[in-house]
């Protein structure tokens, strides 16, 4: 292993290179291009020997992995935002197929308002496609969880989804510990595919399924995610037996013994939060964190069990499913069926708001005091939304929603967050 | 073309399997190894185009492959009738993943081949006219454009047939479908719309695309094995009549493939990295009212009173594919 | 932690500088984490990017709202971007230009803050002279090294050889380290007003 100072996506692609995949194929959108740029040139470099295509689209992107993962070749792509969802209908396949492609979801927000900057909802609009989904906390992570996940993908024969969040990992420098090739050799076996296109052995794969069996095709695809429950902490077990870090497992709570309000989030902004919590801490406030790593399959059991005790459970979403509220906080709920907790849902980072110390400083003590909404979204500004509201009101012809909110904001440029 | 040692103008068809020839010069299909590659069973229409035109091919490319043959395949009725679950007439590894995306699960393929040093393993895609001309273009075009050591394979019967005979881009003019019924000023299916896409792949420099019918079989496997043998990019085109959405007689599918041939409407050709090499001459031209009588999807145009006009701008169309493709022999007209 | 903020314009490597910087600090065995405020800037919009380093693991992710340094790489930002932002009077604070805060017309700013910790270099005069190009970023880190006495001059060189290499790596290091001396005279000149 070596230790690094590299941008997160350099780090990624160091990680998956070490995997030794055999087909690579992507198509560009930021914030994924530093990562698959990363493998191209290693590939062409002649350091990586795998076949890297370069794509027409992000739909012919996750076709040539269904087709190379099918034709037995450990394969990667890597998407976001929108290419995530132009790619939806085969990302679908993939997992219906149960074809062990793991990809990078470098999170971004979705369009319309186009917007390249960060949160979850490209990932959470496809969490229930039956991929694993794993978010990353650090790029350190990142790139340990790239190595879980080609485990963890062909153990299952599922694909994997490793999210990390865009730009605010992506494109971040730092430290980092590169394992070396023979540690990620006696980690992560060959190959074996479950099913494979094999002129020595004819199989059809794809068939239609009527009725009579489709329920039960479906019930496999979720017993598959249930075993995962099973499979990720032992792999992260074994991870740490090989590499001597802990990374990556279901759930990963922080100070939550005897914490009276528990904050929940995933990906990145769970660092900024353990500062938060760190200085209330001191201060005397019985706060706690809990990661979620994997948000499929959702660990309702071990949810439920971290957050025994706990009076209050605040969950901090980059994504709302618009028309309802939170969507992290449905599960959690789920979770914590008949325990009367209470499950406060903020909604903040939407595409790329910082989400600061002293926000969400101000948003804990207010959940503290009982004085936070159940559905509220952090640092909003109430007042450009009720304009827009009111200017509908008045004139038929209000203009398109984003040009005249932006009009109304003024120029961003000049403040920095 | 030079291909065909014997001239077969035997009772009227130019169908022959033929198990009375030498040997050396039958078809795969009169072979008795011939691998049945789509195996009977499956739930085609009688008469299905579409199925004899697959069997032919796939038994060639099998055969010329020495089996060594995987299949990705776009949804589309090929897909539907074969692999009804939990059955599959497939005797060759074959999946299939989406309606658009054929093309590029072939290419996943082909690439996984390389990274695992299998050359001798050939990959095929196929799909409907449908499934390839239209929501599958673009990762088609990409195939091309990479030149991806695959051979795609259309079945074209002219229109969405799995879904119940929707117009697609391959529909020519003035048919009926469900989306382009005979009403109005223009009846049937717009002209001046649709496209050709052989010569759409031509235009990617490719080094092998052409046309066949599933009335010439020797043409057909020739064309196939060809292909095959090639490294890079391919395409051929395969006309294949659909009784079904065509309104026509299950017997009669091989002489309708034959008579779009004979009038010049389907002109059957091959080309090499862009440039037309060879074509198959008219026989015996007939004029395309022969041809469209015996299709109730043209049947607006017949009748008491025949829409002449819109029948002369169908031979217009055959035509100029005569002269485009010099589809006949100077001497035989 | 002590946390930098780099301003610049697209095209002037401002991204790059906070990586070097994050390098630098790594190379002295610290944590560092450098991030650009992401946007999809064209050359000539203005960038911001940051650099934070610490002797333990950052978890912080916010922009940095409050600086312990901000290098500034164009001046002609000043009148359009709030690049003190949440700058503290005993800060930092390293301009590109040949001209004095006065006539860059932020005396008062700089009035109010340690003269031992501001400075203008002419960072782009420098680069044209060593490198040919007027590409300020590795400079700036050489006079920011000195300014800040947070990083060796040697630790900014050797960063700049993973961004760089040959003799642009060569010719960026010896202006940086000009940058470095540069600073050094005027720093020292400040001392001896400071104590008169
Ligand atoms: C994305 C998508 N849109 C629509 C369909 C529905 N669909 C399935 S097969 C088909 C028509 C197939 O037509 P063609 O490709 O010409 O093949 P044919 O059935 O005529 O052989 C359609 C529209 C689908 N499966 N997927
Ligand atoms: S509808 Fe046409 S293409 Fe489909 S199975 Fe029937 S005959 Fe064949
Ligand atoms: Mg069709």
């Amino acid at each position: 292993m070596t230790l690094k100072q590299i941008e997160g996506s350099q780090g990624v692609a160091e990680a998956v290179a070490l995997c030794r995949p055999e087909v690579i194929c992507a198509y560009p959108i930021s914030p994924q291009t530093h990562i698959v740029e990363g493998l191209g040139e290693m590939v062409k470099a002649g350091q990586l020997r795998a076949e890297f295509l370069n794509v027409e689209s992000e739909f012919a992107a996750m076709s040539v992995a269904i087709g190379s993962s099918a034709a037995g070749a450990r394969t990667y792509t890597a998407t976001a935002s929108q290419g995530l969802l132009f790619m939806a209908e085969a990302v679908f396949n993939a997992s219906g197929l149960g074809l062990p492609i793991v990809m990078t979801i470098a999170n971004r927000a979705i369009g319309a308002p186009i917007n390249i900057w960060n949160d979850h909802s490209d990932s959470m609009s496809l969490r229930d496609c039956g991929w694993i989904q794993l978010f990353a906390e650090t790029n350190q992570e990142a790139i340990d969880l790239h190595i879980q996940a080609f485990k963890l993908a062909e153990e299952l024969s599922v694909p994997v989804m490793v999210c990390m969040d865009g730009f605010i990992l992506t494109h971040a420098y730092e430290r980092v510990d590169v394992p070396s090739q023979e540690q990620v050799d006696a980690f992560l076996p060959s190959f074996e595919p479950r099913q494979v296109l094999d002129p020595a052995r004819p199989v059809s794969i794809g068939a239609m399924v009527g009725p009579e069996a489709y329920t039960e095709v479906r019930v496999l695809a979720h017993a598959k995610q249930i075993q995962a429950l099973t499979l990720i902490p032992e792999i992260a077990a074994e991870f740490k037996a090989h590499f001597g870090r802990d990374s990556g497992g279901l759930i990963q709570p922080y100070c939550c013994d005897g914490a009276h309000t528990v904050v929940i989030a995933l990906g990145s902004v769970l660092g900024t939060i353990k500062d938060v919590v760190d200085e209330l801490r001191a201060q005397g406030c019985a706060l706690g964190v809990l990661g979620i790593t994997s948000f499929r399959p959702f660990p309702l059991m071990e949810i439920r069990q971290a957050l025994l005790g706990c009076q209050r459970v605040l969950v901090l979403e980059k994504s709302f499913a618009v028309g309802v509220g939170g969507i992290v906080a449905t599960n959690v709920r789920m979770a914590l069926d008949g325990t009367g907790q209470k499950v406060l849902t903020v909604v903040a980072g939407l595409g790329g708001r910082a989400i600061t110390k002293s926000s969400l400083a101000a948003t804990l003590v207010a959940a503290m005091n009982d004085q936070l909404e159940p559905f509220s979204f952090m640092d909003l500004q109430h007042e450009v939304v009720d304009r827009a509201l009111g200017r509908e009101r008045q004139i038929r012809r209000s203009g398109p929603v984003a040009e005249s909110v932006l009009r109304d904001i003024g120029v961003v440029a000049s403040k920095i967050s | 073309m030079s291909h065909q040692p014997v001239k077969f103008y035997q009772t009227g068809t130019f169908t022959v399997g033929n198990r009375l020839l030498d040997e050396s010069i039958r078809s795969v299909q009169a072979t008795k190894t011939r691998s049945n590659s789509l195996n009977s069973g499956h739930r085609a229409c009688q008469g299905c185009g579409e199925a004899l035109g697959a069997r032919y091919a796939l038994d060639a490319a099998m055969d010329v492959s020495q089996r060594q043959l995987i299949a990705a395949n776009a949804t589309g009725c090929l897909e539907v009738f074969s692999t009804p679950y939990p059955e599959t007439s497939w005797q060759l590894p074959w999946i299939h993943s989406l309606f658009g995306n054929a093309a590029a699960v072939a290419t996943g393929i082909a690439a996984a081949l390389r990274a695992k040093g299998r050359s001798d393993v050939r990959v095929i895609a196929q799909g409907g006219d449908g499934g390839t001309t239209d929501i599958g273009f673009g990762c088609l075009s990409g195939m091309f454009e990479r030149n991806d050591d695959v051979l795609y394979l259309c079945y074209d019967n002219e229109a969405y047939m799995n879904t119940g005979v929707q117009r697609s881009s391959a529909t020519p003019p003035a048919v009926r479908t469900a989306t382009t019924m005979p009403l109005g000023a223009e009846p049937g299916n717009p002209f001046g719309q649709g496209k050709f896409v052989p010569t759409i792949a031509m235009a990617h420099r490719i080094p092998y695309v052409a046309t066949a019918t599933v009335a010439d079989l020797f043409d057909l496997e020739y064309k196939v094995k060809k292909a095959i043998q090639i490294r890079g990019a391919k395409y051929l085109h395969i006309f294949v009549p659909c009784p079904l959405g065509w309104g026509a007689a299950s017997s009669d599918t091989i002489k309708l493939a034959d008579m779009a041939k004979e009038c010049g409407l389907f002109p059957v050709f091959e080309a090499e990295h862009g440039k037309v090499t060879g074509v198959s001459k008219i026989r015996k031209l007939i004029p395309v009212e022969d041809y469209l009588k015996l299709q109730r999807r043209y049947a607006h145009l017949f009748g008491k009173a025949p829409a002449t006009d819109v029948i002369s701008k169908i031979q217009a169309r055959a035509d100029e594919n005569i002269r485009t493709y010099g589809l006949l022999d100077t001497d035989v007209r | 932690m002590f946390q930098t903020r780099i301003h610049g314009r697209g095209g002037q490597g401002v991204v790059t500088a906070a990586e070097m910087l994050s390098i630098a600090a790594f190379l002295e065995n610290r944590h560092a984490q450098a991030f650009p405020n992401f946007g999809s800037e064209r050359t000539g919009a203005p960038v911001v990017a940051f650099c934070r380093m610490d002797d333990k693991e950052i978890r912080l992710r916010e922009p940095v709202m409050a600086p312990d340094a901000v290098l500034i790489q164009d001046p002609t930002l000043l009148q359009q971007v709030d690049v003190f932002q949440g700058l503290r009077q005993d800060g930092f604070m390293l301009i590109n230009s040949a001209r004095s805060f006065e006539a860059l017309g932020i005396g008062d700013i700089a009035r109010n803050m340690n003269p031992l910790r501001c400075v203008c270099v002419p960072a782009t005069e420098l680069a044209l002279r060593f490198l040919g190009r007027p590409m300020p970023n590795a400079v700036l880190l050489g006079a920011f090294a000195r300014l800040s006495g947070r990083l060796a001059v040697d630790s900014v060189a050797a960063a700049v050889r993973t961004k760089f290499s040959g003799v642009v790596a060569e010719k960026n290091i010896t202006a940086a380290r000009a940058a470095f001396d540069e600073v050094d005279r005027q720093l020292t000149q400040q001392a001896g007003v400071t104590h008169s």
